[in-house]
Parts: C-alpha cells; structure tokens; sequence
C-alpha cells in the first residue's frame, strides 16, 4: 500500500483568497475560500478590488483554518501547492510568498500549479477524469478549450481571441443596468425573455475553435444604442436571451464539434460560466443525444478555489515537478508547456 | 497638440497603428479612451502586431495587466475597467519605465497614478463602421509622435 499524499495548496490569482488540504488528489479535508467580492458587497456594492492587499490581510488566516479544519498539523503535509499563473501579477506573488515562506519553514517541497488545469482538475474532486478528454474553461477571464489524452498532458485547441465569455456578460449586464458580476443577472433575466433580437454568432472561419465574444458584446451595445435614439422600449429580459442564446451557440457548437473531432467520450465544462443554466441544459441535451459524458463540478469548485489546485498538485508530486525558493508569480504561462 | 484622424473601417484602423507602431519607443505610456465596444481593445492588438508581438492579445479586463514581449522592448496592455470606484495602486510606478511600453484602457480609473507625459487615443463610434480617432499629446515626447504622424498620415 501506498502512502497517502497530503498536499496544502493556495489560491491567490484573482479575487478569492483559497487555501485547502487535500489528500490523494480526490479527498478535501478543507476548503476555505474568502471572496472579496463578498467581503466588499457588504459595504454597499462597491466594485471588487482586486489588488494585493487584500490578499495580503488573509492570507495567513485562511491557510491557518484549511490546517485546522483539516485536522492537519505542517508536519503531516507531504508538500505545499500554489497557484503560479496565470493571473494579476500583485495577486499572485501574496500566494506565492506565503506558500514559500510555509515550504521553507516546514521544509516541504514546493509545487507550481497552473491555474486553468486547476479549474479542469476540479472535477476529479468528484469523479475521476476519463481519457481522452475534452475541457471547455468559460469563466471571466477564461474560454478555452483543452484536449487532454492523459494526465498533465494539455494541447489548448481554441481560445478567445478578445473578449472572454464571462466579460461579455459582465459588460452586457452592465449596459442593460444590472450589478456586478453581472453573469447570474444576464441568466435569471433570460429565462423571462425570448429570442428577439437575432444577435451575430461568431463561429469565425471553418473548422475553428478560437471565440471571439468581443463582436457580440458590440452588437448589442449598438443595438441598445439605436433603439434608445428612436426612443423604442427595451425589454432587458429579451435582451438577456438574445445575448446569452448567442453565447451559448457558439460556446455547444464548438465544443461539440470539439468532442465529435476528437473522438472523445468524456466532456468537462468548468469555471464560473459552467453555473450559468442555459449553458449547462444545452450541454446536458447535446451530450445525451450524442452519448457523450458530461462532467460539471458543483458551483463551488467551478469558481476560483484552492481545492483544485490541490487536485492538480497531487499528480505533479507524483512526477517530482517541484520548484524552488526562486518561484515567481508569471500573469502568462502557456498550459501546453507547464509541466 | 491634437491630431483627429477619421477612420472608416477596420482595415484603416490597421493602417493607422502601422504607421503609429514605429514611432512608439521604449517608456512610451498610450492611453485608450472611448466607450464600451468603441473598439479600444481592437486599436491596442493592432499596434501590438506593429510592435511585433506575437502572441495573441487578447481583453486583459479581467487580469487589468498583462504583458507581452514585443520586438524591442516589453508592452503592458492594461485595463483598469474593473478599477472604477476603487483608489488601489497596483504598482503602477513599477510598470512606467523608461524601458517598457504601456497601452492603458480605461485610464481614468488610475489617473492618479498616471505619468505626467502620455499620449492620448479617444476613440469615438462615427457612422456605420466608422470611427474618429482623437490624438492628443501630453509632452514634448508625444508632440513630435504626434508631428511626425501628421506628416506622414494622408488627408481627408
């Protein structure tokens, strides 16, 4: 029998500070996720910041309850994990640091995760992954889609060429007068709403798998626009499911086509867009009728957390990828060439 | 100085950072103005090819900065959208070297944190496709930017 490896990972690359002990790549003993979004809506709504110092100010907290909660003392950890990009550079380097300082003092060896496989890993929290794969990653910052033929082994087959799917909706959300983070408004709304409006898909040029939301985004700005000048009613609830029918056109035809091309029987869609409804009924209908797996974590390991990092972590351990003192926070690494 | 150029369509929005693109040096600060979908996003990739960047830039909004490597010197293309309502210094100073170029979106979230001398772009939507591209210089760096594009941009 093999020994059991226990890993503290940290998460500090965008708004939430995370830190979680997981053991074996599979079993969360704690998860604690401090999101400043919260913290901040409580003082009225003000729009998250998202620099260091609020990092700074928990950090340390939460990685004391993850050990706490996990019944985890430094001395039965096999390794520390944090999150080394891509992200905001002044975000990353608090985690970073902190998971240096904790490696240093415990004389724990250190592991560099990057952050995407974090949110693909996340769904091996709850099943395990099955090979080959296909990963579409929709959040904020994110739409990606990853073909993986085996663990740690990324090949990054479309991505976003301006606008990433959870901005546009953001922006869209902030045109028809809804709060930020404007995704859950856009599909709460759209479910009162119908398709009036006919907006672009932007599928780009045949056979690929690049998005592009930046031109959908324009579209109803200027629809908006038009409508406003001749004094014509918006119905936000339409504008809603215009927009998010679009999105979710492209974001299914892709991924599909992605999963037919590919050959693959398992698709996972996570990040923080993987909540939103319409996307996950198109996925659920899509994938029955092709007979194709569909993996979509809880919302709470669909959004930033360090569970997955820790996820990802077990298996770099097993291949010793460990760095040294020297880690430093990089807002660009290339998944392909991570490991 | 102040120079207004009125742009058509996309094709001439890449012509207009070919031309921009090698007047631009190391410590250059540029600051993207104009609304949501005015196609700011856009101007900033297209200079960025000019500057010979080779990876794809895509919306830094959520990441606010993201750096590329261009031919001669590093560009930080920013967005400080998510800025609004907060007064946070993410290190700006750190960020407006001599050596490094800067292309700033949404620069008024930061503007007390901004250089003394930048360049300003305001890009405002015109008819159809259309766009006017508003050049305004702030020091005597961007003055001669802005003299040496007038001399070589073509006339309405």
């Amino acid at each position: 029998m093999t020994q059991d490896t226990v890993i503290l990972s940290i998460e500090t690359s965008c708004d939430e500070t995370a830190a979680s002990v997981v053991r074996n790549g599979t079993e969360i003993m704690s998860n604690v996720v401090v999101s400043q979004i919260e913290s901040h809506k409580r003082f009225g709504g003000v729009v998250p910041e998202v620099a260091s110092r609020h990092h700074v100010e928990t950090i340390t907290l939460v990685i004391e309850q993850a050990l706490e909660e996990a019944g985890m003392a430094p001395e039965g950890l096999s390794a520390v994990a944090v999150t080394e990009g891509p992200g905001l550079i002044g975000a990353l380097l608090v985690g970073i640091n902190a998971a240096k300082a904790f490696s240093f003092a415990h004389d724990l060896p250190l592991i560099p995760v990057h952050h995407i496989a974090g949110h693909i890993y996340a769904n091996q929290l709850e099943e395990e992954l099955e090979f080959p794969l296909v990963a579409l990653i929709v959040s904020g910052g994110h739409t990606e889609l990853i073909y993986m033929d085996d663990h740690l082994s990324f090949e990054v087959i479309g991505e976003t060429r301006d606008d990433a799917v959870g901005e546009a909706y953001d922006k869209v959300a902030r045109v028809i007068g809804l709060p930020y983070p404007g995704g859950p408004h856009v599909d709460r709304l759209s479910r009162e709403g119908a398709d009036t409006f006919d907006f672009p898909r932007a599928y780009l040029e045949q056979g690929s798998y690049d998005f592009s939301f930046s031109g959908l985004k324009s579209a109803v700005i200027n629809t908006l626009h038009n409508r406003r000048q001749k004094g014509l009613e918006i119905k936000k609830e339409d504008v809603a499911r215009s927009f998010q029918e679009s999105a979710v056109d492209v974001l299914t035809k892709k991924t599909m086509d992605a999963v037919e091309e590919y050959e693959v029987k398992h698709l996972l869609v996570a990040g923080g867009v993987a909540a939103n409804s319409g996307l996950r009924q198109r996925f659920e209908s899509l994938c029955s009728e092709h007979d194709v797996k569909l993996s979509i974590p809880k919302l709470k390991f669909c959004t930033d957390n360090a569970a997955m990092i820790g996820a990802v972590a077990h298996h770099l351990y097993q291949q010793n990828h460990f760095a040294s003192l020297d880690l430093n926070g990089r807002n660009f690494i290339d998944i392909e060439l991570f490991v | 100085m102040k120079l207004e150029v009125n742009i058509n369509n996309i094709e001439e929005t890449e012509q207009l950072a070919e031309i921009l693109g090698p007047l631009i040096s190391g410590g250059t600060v540029m600051l993207l103005k104009g609304d949501l979908g005015a196609g700011k996003t856009t101007f900033a990739q297209c200079v960025g090819i000019t500057l010979g960047v080779r990876r794809r830039m895509s919306s830094p909004t959520f990441n606010i900065i993201k750096s590329y490597n261009a031919e001669n010197f590093v560009l930080h293309h920013m967005d400080c959208y998510r800025l609004e309502n907060s007064d946070e210094d993410l290190g700006f100073d750190e960020y407006f070297n001599e050596q490094d170029v800067s292309i700033i979106e949404w620069p008024g979230f930061i503007e007390e944190f901004l250089p003394d001398e930048y360049l300003s772009v305001t890009i405002e939507k015109t008819a159809g496709d259309g766009r006017l591209f508003t050049l305004e210089s702030n020091g005597a760096k961007y003055d001669s930017v802005l003299e040496a594009l007038q001399n070589v941009i073509p006339s309405d």
